[in-house]
């Protein structure tokens, strides 16, 4: 197995762990962390391919995961605080109990 | 070295990865949380093995220092949320688990089915911190430019979502009643 292909591969397994979190679990804010992983394996792929690439000092996978960990940053802030005041009006944040989204 | 991968590669995917399944798996939102954190560092140790030194010093500071934080604090903020413990995962997980499996064995697939990249890599790219603040600063000065935005918009929206609606609301209601 080449050094490639064994980072891809655990990008992979964090990938598809993180869908299972965020397809499986009932809180809310743990289907945000299951996001999380997934943008962050994503970032793993990126950043593989950047190292292997025939021209590395292009920096092009590099500033892609850098731009990607800003934007994720950006998600999980306003995702945690969507949580959050969903938690104030119904105390709940149990997504089987998240049936409506007007207070 | 073991089937050509090294001792340290190995280990850091295994730290992530046990790391992944816990938070996956454990049943206290806490410890999930704690998990995540252990995966967040094992991930950064596989950037800095692939010499991308800023990216791993960046998920530290960014995932760590404040992803994680933030996820601790949602969560104890909306403690006691109502969720039985016995009854942690959703009524379809199985559809879920299938789906997760489905894709995992299809990117598995295609990379094992993959041609080996043939063009020579290089020894050690040279992505100097320096290097990456003048790329930032001349090719990919409007990207920075709209991430800025972004993030100041995300922040603003972030705390005007989670700030208490109760005066708003108020004053809404009184001028309605005014007419």
């Amino acid at each position: 197995m080449t050094p490639l292909a064994a980072f891809l591969i655990v990008a992979a397994l964090v990938f598809a762990i993180g869908l299972a979190i965020a397809l499986t679990r009932r809180n809310g804010i743990l289907v945000l962390i299951g996001i999380e992983l997934m943008l962050n394996a994503a970032n793993l792929n990126l950043i593989a391919f950047w190292r292997f690439a025939p021209h590395p000092e292009a920096l092009i996978g590099m500033m892609f995961a850098i731009f990607s960990i800003a934007v994720a940053a950006a998600e999980a802030a306003v995702g945690l605080g969507l949580i959050i005041a969903y938690h104030r009006h119904s105390k709940t944040t149990d997504l089987e109990a998240m049936t409506r989204m007007k207070g | 070295m073991i089937g050509g991968l090294s001792i340290v590669f190995l280990m850091t995917a295994l730290l992530t990865v046990a790391g992944t399944l816990a938070a996956a798996l454990l049943r206290n939102l806490v410890h999930c949380a704690l998990s995540l954190t252990v995966t967040f560092a094992g991930l950064a140790l596989l950037y800095l093995q692939l010499d991308a030194q800023f990216a791993g010093f960046a998920q530290i500071l960014v995932y760590i220092g404040a992803v994680a934080i933030l996820v601790v604090f949602a969560i104890l903020l909306t403690r006691g949320a109502g969720i039985p413990e016995y009854r942690s995962y959703g009524s379809n997980w199985f559809a879920g688990l299938a789906i997760a499996a489905a894709v995992f064995a299809l990117l598995t697939w295609a990379v094992m089915k993959s041609f080996p990249a043939t063009a020579a890599v290089a020894s050690s790219p040279a992505a100097t911190v320096q290097s990456i603040g003048a790329a930032l600063m001349s090719t990919y000065v409007l990207p920075l430019e709209i991430v800025a935005i972004l993030l100041t918009v995300a922040l603003i929206g972030a705390v005007i979502v989670a700030m208490p609606e109760a005066k708003v609301s108020n004053s809404l209601t009184e001028k309605a009643g005014e007419r």
